[in-house]
């Protein structure tokens, strides 16, 4: 597969092509996702979108168009518009404000560009370990962490370089709620980490790899069909969305309240610069999403290296599998990308304590058993094993997880349910009454008291 | 030989970068630059423990210092709106010249223990699974696990005695 050459080079030249693989791979679908967007939500919004850059009609008279084009139109739906975005982008004025603290309003968007940048380097798009992830560190998921919390500091910087208090507020709301949302995160994520055993997101594939529920061999284990990674994915999912500042978690830039937030002040090439770190970390956060329970670069959930010994069918799609891995990868980086667009399309925005109570109280503590499941089911799978068979632990394994879950949903219903003939507290769904209620008068009473 | 130089030139680099940082958090009378400069300096030295094999220390100056503290630190620096520059320019006061001989004596006796040590020491980087994630959760559960739950609950308490002061009415 790998020519030799390539394993000869040094090192250094070695880490420099993956990463230069891994840049192209990130900035290739940008425009697409750019154009997806608009298309998409516009189609959701029954509107028509652009659609018309790039089409090209060519004339029915003129002698210089050839016979077999004349008439001919050719439509592109709209795909260069990014491009033209772009270009339009780099040729109008760039205004930056006279009041602005020079310095941080111009690294800012530099800053808010190098988190989605280096966030994939440990992230797997394909099975061949010589030329992906770029670093495969024994720390991967950690490294993504660590990274994706250094992405506070653009819209930090932005909001307060730009000196204006609308800008201000979106940064000072997106620290918070970065902070909020990576605690519920990284606890969906570490109890993947526990299930699988690693922090190397090529392990976790790996262990993605395995039998499904460790009884079905011809299926992978893909982290999605386990109750645990099921909530996790949840959560995950829920956290990413907030983590990139997509609605409905758009706070920091809320049109209605800051007018753009913490980019208010930024026009053109700056401003872009935020759009391609928002793109790419979208597409990024839904690649460490698919790997980490959706079985990554793998279309589907089968083991086609099990499924090879029934046919040689069999064996080519399995083939096909390892050489097309990098275009799965992208598709399902695209597929959450659709996920993100939809979720804009349908939610509206949260409010601030909506924000703040979804991430504190649900989701943290949500994440939380979730992880205390996870270990239990690790502990009593492998003391079953041990003692018993494999796939025995494996069956017993799930019959107690399914017991500690009924247990812990009891337990939920006791500390939090609404007992009967008790008024439903509407602040304990997430609802708060900013004006009481006021409390309805009868006619015949209000009458007979005046 | 290429390889020493390059390594003794990457850390070069990276210490100039964080010590020219660490001057910067004391030098800038801008408290929001000071706090950038000091991000800068935690990052940096997150690169330095890569670059010594250590990618679990690093990492932890990084999701600690750089992505939770100094973030908070940003935040309050901002609620309080510093950003006058005017408001932390002291006047030049008998208490300065104390505090500069004070912090070199400091420097001196902290560099004279801590060069004597280093100076015999030649190893450039931690061994391979040095500080991995692995080894580092086995010591902290069986050799270390009394004073890692003690900490714990120590975390705990201030925590609850965080919110008690926060929300006087519960």
């Amino acid at each position: 597969m790998i020519a030799d050459w390539y394993l000869h080079l040094p090192a250094v030249v070695q880490a420099v092509i993956r990463a230069i693989l891994w840049v192209l791979i990130i900035f290739a679908p940008i425009p697409i996702f750019i154009w997806w967007e608009r298309r998409l939500l516009s189609w959701m919004q029954d509107r028509i979108g652009p659609n018309r850059v790039g089409n090209i009609s060519f004339s029915r008279t003129s002698k210089a168009v050839p016979g077999f084009l004349k008439g001919k139109k050719f439509k592109l739906y709209g795909l260069i518009q990014p491009l033209a975005d772009g270009a339009k982008s780099f040729f109008k004025e760039d205004i930056t404000p006279s009041a602005v603290d020079k310095f941080i309003y111009t690294i800012a968007p530099g800053v808010a560009l190098f988190p989605p940048f280096a966030l994939g380097a440990t992230l797997p798009y394909a099975p061949w370990p010589t030329l992906t992830p770029v670093a495969d560190v024994n720390i991967g998921v950690l490294y993504m962490l660590a990274m994706s919390s250094l992405g506070v500091y653009g819209v930090v910087l932005a909001g307060y370089g730009s000196n204006n208090k609308y800008s201000l507020l979106g940064g000072l709301r997106s620290s918070a709620q970065l902070i909020s949302y990576e605690l519920s995160m990284g606890m969906a994520l570490a109890s993947v980490v526990f299930a699988s055993g690693s922090l190397k997101l090529s392990e976790i594939l790996k262990a993605q790899e395995q039998p499904l529920w460790g009884v079905v061999p011809a299926l992978q284990n893909w982290y999605i069909f386990t109750p645990f990674g099921f909530v996790a994915a949840i959560v995950f999912l829920i956290c990413m969305v907030a983590e990139t500042n997509r609605a409905p978690f758009d706070l920091p830039e809320c049109e209605s309240e800051l007018v753009a937030g913490y980019n208010t002040e930024y026009s053109t090439k700056k401003w872009v610069l935020f759009m391609m770190g928002e793109y790419i970390s979208m597409f990024i956060f839904g690649g460490v999403w698919m790997t980490v329970f959706f079985g990554g670069y793998n279309l589907l959930p089968v083991n086609w290296s099990v499924m090879g010994e029934w046919g040689t069918f069999f064996k080519w799609i399995g083939d096909v599998q390892y050489y097309g891995a990098p275009a799965v990868f992208m598709l399902k980086g695209f597929i959450a990308v659709t996920i993100y667009i939809w979720t804009r399309a349908t939610l509206p925005r949260l409010r601030y304590d909506q924000l703040m109570s979804l991430g504190w109280k649900s989701l943290l503590p949500l994440a939380t058993t979730n992880f205390i499941v996870v270990g239990l089911w690790i502990l009593s799978t492998r003391l079953i094993s041990e003692r018993t068979s494999a796939s025995t632990g494996a069956v017993l394994g799930w019959v107690s997880i399914a017991i500690a879950i009924g247990i812990l949903a009891v337990l939920y219903k006791i500390i939090r349910g609404v007992r009967p003939g008790e008024p439903v507290r509407l602040e304990a769904r997430g609802i708060r009454m900013v004006d009481p209620v006021l409390p309805v008068v009868e006619v015949a009473d209000s009458a007979g008291a005046a | 030989m290429t390889q020493e130089m390059t390594n003794l030139g990457l850390f070069i680099m990276l210490a100039g970068i964080a010590s020219l940082a660490a001057i910067g958090v004391v030098a800038f009378n801008n408290a929001v630059r000071s706090a950038l400069c000091l991000v800068v300096n935690f990052f940096v030295l997150g690169a330095i423990y890569f670059t010594l094999n250590a990618e679990m220390m690093g990492i932890t100056q990084i999701v600690v210092y750089t992505g939770a503290i100094m973030v908070l630190f940003l935040f309050v620096i901002m609620l309080l709106n510093l950003g006058a520059p005017q408001l932390l320019n002291e006047k030049m006061d008998p208490r300065r010249p104390v505090a500069i001989v004070l912090g070199l004596a400091l420097a001196g006796m902290v560099g004279s223990q801590v060069l004597a040590q280093l100076m015999t020491k030649t190893q450039v980087s931690a061994l391979d699974g040095y500080g991995a994630p692995q080894a580092i959760g086995r010591t902290l559960f069986t050799e270390y696990v009394v004073p890692f739950e003690a900490i714990s609950m120590l975390l705990l308490i201030g925590l609850v005695g965080s919110i008690l002061l926060a929300k006087r009415k519960i």
